[in-house]
């Protein structure tokens, strides 16, 4: 027989172990509050309710992720026969330790899966999102500033891929017969060049006179880049600190590939706006470059509508994982990500509800602090 | 007006043709005909069978002869057998002739789904019908609430009412459908026991409040907080607008206000915002479809995608595509229309 400790136990107890994540968060709403005048556009967030609480939400899962291995007490894919399904608050009697939250059908703690899973939503979408960010700022600068053919034939192609339904997408693009062909790999090296490209020319366009700086910061770029790039796409980093597995990548460059076009099409809504103002035109005037002013003049102005929809689109991406892994797709089956766990679990409602909630209200959540930290983002930029 | 109208049509087909044909070279990858083939025979047949199998059935002729058979402009083989020379039909159960011939979209022959073993399209418009009904009763319960949230919310900005709502509202956009359903699943059907947590009945014995509240109200939750987010932007603009006030001081009441002046212009904007929800709510169909069991559009997707049924999957996408495109257009059209200001050209 197993023995249960009881409810008040349980909300103890998982307060208790999230004490790191209290430690981090205390330490930073205190310096966050105390410095609050001098830290510009972050210090404002903390002017309104939904400001703080985006932030503290996002923060929250931001340090579960990083203190994933203090805070859950069991290893996500540690079976433990007799508390299969158990119901929460059950005792493993071996260790004594409680499965907080019960335990799933293939008797794993249902907390430390939700702990652990953070961590790969927390390291795959925000740099999905910044990889997107990065493709359609490159491709979005050049067709909102030159129009005509260039932005017919980008929109054209951006167009294609906004009409695919998501879903539909990442069913013919993450399968186990994909990752048998090369093609993963043929879109990592598209995409993943894009960010050495911008930056190279984001140096070169404003550097291009002091040659000594402009070599150091396009041979860091390329070096960093380059070493950066061998790792993910060719899973071949001489240091072996950078690798991602296939199906890591695969669904890395389906999620990247899904939210570029619509980064796109913002960037080049705002470039259009944009490019009519005076400052604009005051440098065409002095004879600047056209990726000068697209890099140096417009994109610094167009950051506001852009961190907003940054925070945005992590959380959307947070939910493309989501359904990613509701419906199997890339990510291995014991693998402790939210969008498993809900598929795991939902399947076996009618006999046990507790395994379904943590990841439920986890994924929520952290969707919701993103949301909300757009929001006091967006009233904030809008009151400048 | 007209000219714009057809030039748009004229990029919507072409865009079809290339997102159809994107479509088709990735379900004739290698991999993903062995799957076909092995569905086809079975788990423990060798190389060789699987490879005379997809010879057999057409499957190694040229990529572009193939795509040209599938869109009507070439025609379709049926199968000769090499040594007696005898001629069948490639499909027996899809009544396919036993000669050459045309059979494609452009015939409007959708092809012949190996996964159901019936003509594609006797399994998709029933599914599309199916569908067609949760979309009805969705956007039946979606929009109203949607824009009274709205228009409560930006009728008077910056009020105890609007932020709750707001945030009410950012609160539904951060649940998606399999966690919005795995919810309410939870309340109303495991606990308690109102609803039915399974729509697979709906399918069989009509629809019914029993079996079908779970799926609309979870896919309708998610759609409701970008509407209302919209609608309560446009709303808060148009209140602030010179028309509205000059309603006000000749002494109209704030209701009247509301309802004459405000609200028809404040309703143009989420109109565009309703039309282009449609993309999002195909993956909720699919999302919806599987977790509650309705033999829709997004099963029939699911599973045509699962078994890699080529033609029935090229069909969704095609069906998929199209409401997208076409829903782009019905929104520039009508936002044209519905406001005198905007000219298209």
């Amino acid at each position: 027989m197993t023995e249960f400790i009881s409810p008040l136990e349980i909300v103890l107890g998982v307060l208790w172990r999230f004490w790191p994540v209290w430690l981090a968060l205390a330490i930073v709403l205190f310096l966050s509050l105390r410095f609050k005048d001098r830290l510009g556009l972050y210090g404002h967030l903390f002017d309104t309710g939904v400001g703080v609480a985006g932030v503290m939400i996002c923060l929250f899962w931001l340090f579960t992720a990083m203190f994933a291995d203090i805070v859950a007490p069991f290893d996500p894919l540690k079976q433990i026969a007799v508390l299969k399904s158990a119901l929460p608050g059950a005792i493993d009697p071996e260790s004594g330790q409680a499965f907080l939250f019960g335990g799933d059908r293939l008797a794993r703690d249902v907390f430390s899966r939700m702990v652990y899973g953070s961590q790969i939503v927390l390291v795959i979408a925000p740099a999905a999102t910044m990889f997107a960010l990065m493709v359609g700022t490159t491709l979005g600068l050049p067709a909102g500033y030159y129009g005509g053919r260039v932005d017919a034939v980008l929109s054209f192609l951006a167009n294609l891929v906004l009409a695919f339904p998501v879903i539909l997408l990442f069913y013919l693009l993450v399968t186990p017969g994909i990752r048998e062909t090369s093609i993963p790999q043929w879109l990592a090296g598209f995409f993943f060049i894009f960010p050495i490209i911008l930056f190279c020319t984001l140096f070169y366009t404003r550097f291009s006179d002091r040659t000594g700086l402009l070599a150091v910061q396009i041979g860091l770029t390329l070096l960093i880049g380059g070493w950066i790039y061998v790792g993910l796409v060719f899973n071949a980093d001489p240091f072996g600190i950078i690798s991602i597995s296939p199906n890591q990548l695969n669904i890395f460059v389906a999620v990247v590939f899904a939210s570029a076009p619509g980064v796109f099409r913002i960037v080049r809504g705002l470039v259009m706006d944009i490019k009519t103002r005076d400052y604009v035109a005051a440098a065409q005037t002095r004879g600047e470059g056209p990726w000068y002013i697209m890099l140096w003049e417009v994109l610094p102005n167009a950051r506001g509508p852009l961190i907003v929809d940054a925070c945005l689109r992590i959380g959307y991406t947070t939910i493309l994982l989501g359904t990613l892994g509701y419906f199997g797709l890339g990510l291995a089956p014991e693998s402790p990500d939210w969008g498993t766990g809900i598929k795991e679990s939902s399947r076996l409602l009618r006999a046990y509800v507790h395994p379904a909630l943590p990841p439920v209200f986890a994924l929520m959540s952290f969707v919701l602090g993103l949301n909300l930290l757009a929001d006091a983002l967006r009233e904030q930029s809008l009151k400048d | 007006m007209l000219s714009f109208i057809l030039r748009r049509l004229g990029v919507m087909a072409l865009t079809m043709l290339c997102l159809t044909l994107v479509v088709f070279f990735l379900v004739n990858l290698e991999p993903n005909l062995k799957k076909l083939a092995i569905s086809q025979l079975d788990m423990r047949s060798t190389q060789d069978q699987l490879e005379s199998w997809l010879e057999k059935n057409g499957y190694r002729q040229n990529f572009f002869l193939r795509y040209g058979q599938w869109l009507g402009v070439v025609q379709k083989q049926p199968n000769v057998d090499p040594e007696t020379g005898a001629v069948t039909p490639r499909f027996t159960y899809c009544d396919e002739p036993a000669e050459p011939y045309y059979g494609g979209i452009l015939q409007g022959d959708f092809g012949c789904s190996t996964k159901f073993k019936v003509p594609v399209a006797e399994k998709l418009f029933p599914a599309l019908k199916a569908t067609g009904i949760l979309m009805f009763w969705v956007m039946i319960v979606m929009v109203p609430v949607a824009l009274l949230i709205g228009v409560l919310a930006g009728m008077r900005e910056g009020t105890k009412t609007d932020r709750t709502l707001s945030v009410a509202s950012i609160a539904t956009t951060a649940t998606p459908e399999y966690v919005s359903g795995v919810i309410f699943a939870v309340i109303f059907a495991s606990w308690l026991g109102w609803l039915n947590g399974s729509a697979a009945t709906a399918t069989r014995s009509g629809v019914t409040f029993y079996n079908f509240t779970l799926p609309v109200m979870t896919m309708a939750v998610y759609g409701i907080g970008y509407i209302a987010r919209m609608t309560r932007a446009s709303m808060v603009e148009v209140m602030t607008q010179q028309y509205i006030r000059t309603a006000r001081l000749k002494g109209m009441s704030f209701s009247g206000v509301v309802i004459k002046h405000a609200l028809r212009n404040a309703l143009i904007a989420p109109f565009t915002v309703i039309m282009l929800q449609f993309p999002w709510l195909l993956t909720g169909v699919v999302i919806v479809e599987v977790m509650f069991r309705y033999q829709g559009f997004g099963f029939t997707l699911v599973e045509a995608a699962g078994n890699n049924d080529i033609d029935l999957l090229l069909s969704c996408s095609l069906v998929s595509v199209f409401v997208v495109l076409s829903t782009q257009l019905i929104s520039d059209v009508g936002y044209a229309l519905l406001n005198p200001r905007i000219r298209v050209q």
